[in-house]
């Protein structure tokens, strides 16, 4: 069967309506895990099947589309996610963060700050933050309904009692609109602060586990911590090695068999962007893989 | 007699009102204008004709108020372009279509959801003559940055009153998509009406 | 310039070249047709066509064919499929009372209305490798006799009559049954969604749980009342005509498992029964299925729950095989975000430990002395 015999954007449009209906609700109600139909899609569940039912059903001819997989447009699955919508919408895609209209992610929120009228639509694998204290649906959806959300404080001040701070640092919980307790997904607790009163609209989709939530614009998004021991973020010693950015998200890239290694921005877009304007890292333009460059990416990284 | 007829290209016309709501309940109180691209039937405005169209079908049931159930062409018309189920109970209702604004039924009367799934809610789509964003309720809340005013006309007395007292429920309570004769606003549960002085 | 992540979009294509070319293999070697996966691999396609809750012979094999004999690849590539089609009802119930019976066992009686008949089965086969089939040559058709025409009531329906087995429920008979494709699967979920997971659920993993019953974890005093195979008719219900019209037939295996129940406050002592019902012949997945079921309802009949298999969330939470495998197969995924974070933790933990030793240099040995 050919991609023509599908609809615009693969899914059906009773499908569609379905996960419309959704996402209103999920929007009306942010952070609450809205449950959806959620359909079997040509991918495997777990590889962003939430993402692309969340997308196929919001996106149109206008859009222009960005993915990313670990910050980055060249990932394969990005790549594949991409080339999905490409085939089965023609939507025009872009890897300009400012450029997207709709930006599918998984594990990252860009480093160039969104703007209104964008919509992020994240992959979500397991959207109860609750699931890895309780793994019973029944017993998380009453603590969600009670709003008892003590357990997940006493997981976090038993990592302060045992390791001095908080050990989560992806997947971080965070209270939105003073109401629900969400996982933001699997991102690094680094990008928390960015959903914070964002001027985008979040989706987020999680296809095996069939839930929709959602953050509208300008809603609080507030990262569980306690008073002694506020909510910090990573942060790196050294600036991208490429483009010399700091206060961004890094990527360690193990250059040689010897510990050498070099930093790089996560977000590969943010990071073009920057050479293009004439930044540069320490690293920028010296060969790939060269003992050179592995050899100043150690002294770099220590 | 003939039916009035649906989106002449359904996939697209419903993708582009999806997207008028969804920016309008994203961002309460802010008329998105909408151009519906069709002819509704009699006593339905198009904007709210498109609404339905884009969101209803056999997996629905819709209420309609007392004006619009006395025009035949509305329900069959619905029932024929999205299948969906037609009640006259309120309780019953996942979406409710109200044409008198003035008349409309308490919202307790609809379907609230409940403590675990507070998705289990109505949805209100009202018609009104027009909105603007230049006078009127102070409101605040999620996809509100600060504070922004919204009127719309015409409102039954007291309905900022028993909105508050829907946004009280929270996270239960029903939500609501205004539509004029050419723009939706949304007005979620999460929305709050700020008193002023 | 470092630009490891790039030319994702070349490497997915000339991998999925090779697989192409991985799953001819070698040319010289004919092409597989459908229909030789059809008739001669024709268990594999029952299995694809019940997980894939697909009832189509030729779609399975050539999705049995496109996965290289993967059959929970195949299984994938039908659910993928079926989720397009358009939905037009709900079937009637199909009547396994009227089954075209090819196969039909009861292990609880030693002979009774309709007789038993062993039909195609491994059962009694010594499993030796024959050598014969790895070499040309022709089966020899097989003796047929013509059916006798004769009823052959469901042991079930025997025993009922007499008060000794639960009656079937038949809940209300108007009612739609839920659909687990339609609607998200809520807990606590009625036997409809419940059976309707277990037929979709993976063979190996309910193989496992049902294994598990007979062990000891939740123990149910099974007998296989009655395990028959044949084909069934499948009719619409038509609201235009006002009547049932048949679609066609179908091949099922239908398990149906009495078990031991010492009777309620409520209930005198009677068996209880738990039921299995899937495409094709794949006994295995019935009996485990219905295995399954009847350790599923100890809530309903006032048993306590004390092992995996009644545990409806772990049991409907972790049968599907395409959730599962997808899931566990993520993990191939890049996850360098996360575990850029996580490394940055565990070094940050190792300098603080390291540095607390520093301060207190004492302290492991004061330990060791106590």
């Amino acid at each position: 069967m050919s991609a023509g015999a599908y609809n615009f954007a693969y899914l059906d449009e009773q499908t569609k309506r379905m996960i419309r209906r959704a996402i209103l609700k999920a929007i009306a109600i942010p952070g609450y895990q809205v449950p959806f139909a959620s359909r079997e899609m040509p991918m495997p569940y777990g590889w962003g099947t939430g993402g692309v039912q969340v997308t196929a059903a919001i996106i149109g001819p206008d859009d222009v589309l960005k993915v990313i997989d670990q910050g980055s447009d060249d990932t394969t699955n990005a790549v594949s996610i991409r080339g999905f919508f490409v085939k089965t919408s023609g939507v025009a895609t872009t890897t300009r963060t400012d450029a997207a209209t709709v930006i599918q992610t998984r594990h990252r929120i860009p480093e160039t700050p969104l703007a209104a009228g964008q919509i992020l639509v994240y992959q979500v694998p397991i959207p109860e933050p609750l699931r890895f204290l309780e793994p019973r649906e029944t017993e998380t959806r009453t603590m969600h309904a009670l709003e008892e959300y003590g357990l997940m404080h006493v997981k976090l001040y038993e990592d302060i009692a045992r390791h001095g701070h908080i050990a989560t640092t992806y997947a971080y919980p965070v209270k939105v609109a003073g109401r629900y307790v969400m996982d933001p997904s699997p991102t690094p607790k680094f990008d928390n602060p960015k959903m914070h009163r964002s001027p985008a609209l979040q989706l987020f989709g999680a296809g095996r586990e069939k839930r929709i939530y959602a953050i509208p614009p300008h809603t609080d998004v507030v990262s569980l911590d306690f008073e002694d021991h506020p909510f910090s973020v990573q942060e790196f010693d050294a600036p991208c090695a490429l483009c010399g950015a700091e206060g961004v998200f890094l990527d360690e890239v193990i250059v040689d068999d010897a510990g050498g290694r070099m930093f790089v921005c996560s977000d590969s877009d943010h990071c073009e962007e920057r050479r293009a304007a004439g930044h540069e890292g320490t690293l920028a333009g010296a060969p790939a893989w060269s003992g050179a460059a592995a050899a100043a990416a150690t002294e770099d990284a220590s | 007699m003939a039916l009035a007829a649906g989106f002449a290209d359904p996939v697209f016309q419903s993708q582009a009102t999806f997207r008028a709501v969804a920016a309008a309940m994203a961002e309460p109180g802010h008329a998105v204008a909408l151009a519906a691209g069709l002819v509704p039937p009699a006593g339905l405005l198009a904007t709210t004709a498109a609404v339905l169209l884009t969101l209803v079908d056999f997996e629905t049931t819709v209420w309609l108020d007392d004006r619009l159930a006395r025009t035949p062409e509305v329900a069959d018309w619905l029932r024929f372009h999205t299948g969906c189920r037609i009640t006259r109970d309120t309780d019953a209702a996942d979406f409710a279509v109200i044409a008198e604004a003035g008349e409309m039924p308490p919202f307790s009367h609809f379907p609230q959801g409940t403590a675990e799934y507070p998705d289990r809610s109505a949805t209100l789509v009202v018609e009104v003559e027009a909105m603007t964003a230049a006078a009127g309720q102070l409101l605040t809340g999620p996809g509100i940055e600060g504070a922004a005013r919204f009127a719309a006309i015409p409102l039954p007395d007291g309905f900022w009153h028993a909105w508050q007292e829907n946004h009280a429920a929270f996270p239960l309570g029903i939500d609501l998509v205004f539509c004029s004769p050419d723009a939706v606003a949304g007005l979620p549960r999460s929305t709050r009406p700020i008193r002023e002085g | 310039m470092y630009v490891a992540v790039k030319g994702g979009e070349t490497a997915i294509r000339n991998a999925h070249d090779l697989l192409a070319d991985r799953r001819r293999g070698d040319r010289a070697v004919p092409d597989l047709t459908l229909a030789q996966i059809v008739e001669q691999l024709a268990l594999s396609v029952d299995r694809v066509m019940t997980e894939g809750s697909l009832y189509d012979r030729e779609l399975a094999a050539l999705a049995i064919k496109q996965a290289r004999g993967d059959l929970i690849e195949a299984i994938f590539l039908v659910r993928a499929y079926r989720t397009t089609l358009p939905r037009f009802g709900a079937g009637e119930p199909v009547d396994t009372g009227a089954m075209r019976i090819e196969r039909r066992i009861s292990a609880t009686f030693k002979d009774l209305p309709g007789g038993q008949l062993l039909g195609p089965t491994f059962d009694y086969t010594h499993r030796l490798i024959d050598f014969a089939l790895a070499a040309e040559g022709e089966t020899a058709p097989p003796a047929e006799r013509q059916p006798a025409g004769e009823e052959t009531p469901r042991v079930t329906d025997l025993l009922a009559a007499e008060g000794l087995v639960e009656t079937s429920l038949a809940a209300a008979p108007e009612a739609e049954p839920g659909d687990l494709t339609r609607a998200p699967l809520e807990f606590p979920a009625d036997r409809d969604l419940r059976l309707q997971n277990l037929a979709r659920g993976d063979e190996g993993f309910l193989l496992a749980l049902g294994y598990s019953t007979q062990r000891g974890y939740a123990r149910s005093h099974p007998f296989a009342g009655e395990i028959r195979f044949g084909e069934v008719e499948v009719e619409f219900f038509a609201e235009d005509l006002g009547f049932a019209v048949p679609l066609g037939r179908i091949a099922v295996t239908e398990c149906q498992m009495i078990n031991q129940f010492k009777g309620s406050a409520k209930v005198p002592p009677q068996f209880t029964r738990g039921y299995g019902l899937v495409f094709g012949q794949s006994e295995r997945k019935a009996i485990a299925m219905a295995l399954v079921d009847r350790a599923l309802r100890w809530q309903e009949l006032g048993e306590e729950l004390t092992a995996p298999a009644q545990d409806e969330e772990f049991v409907l939470s972790h049968s599907d095989n395409v959730q599962a495998t997808g899931f566990v197969e993520h993990l191939k995924l890049p996850h360098y975000v996360d575990f850029q974070s996580e490394l940055e933790l565990v070094r940050r933990m190792r300098r603080e430990q390291a540095a607390a030793r520093v301060e207190e240099p004492g302290e492991d040995a004061r330990e060791a002395a106590e």
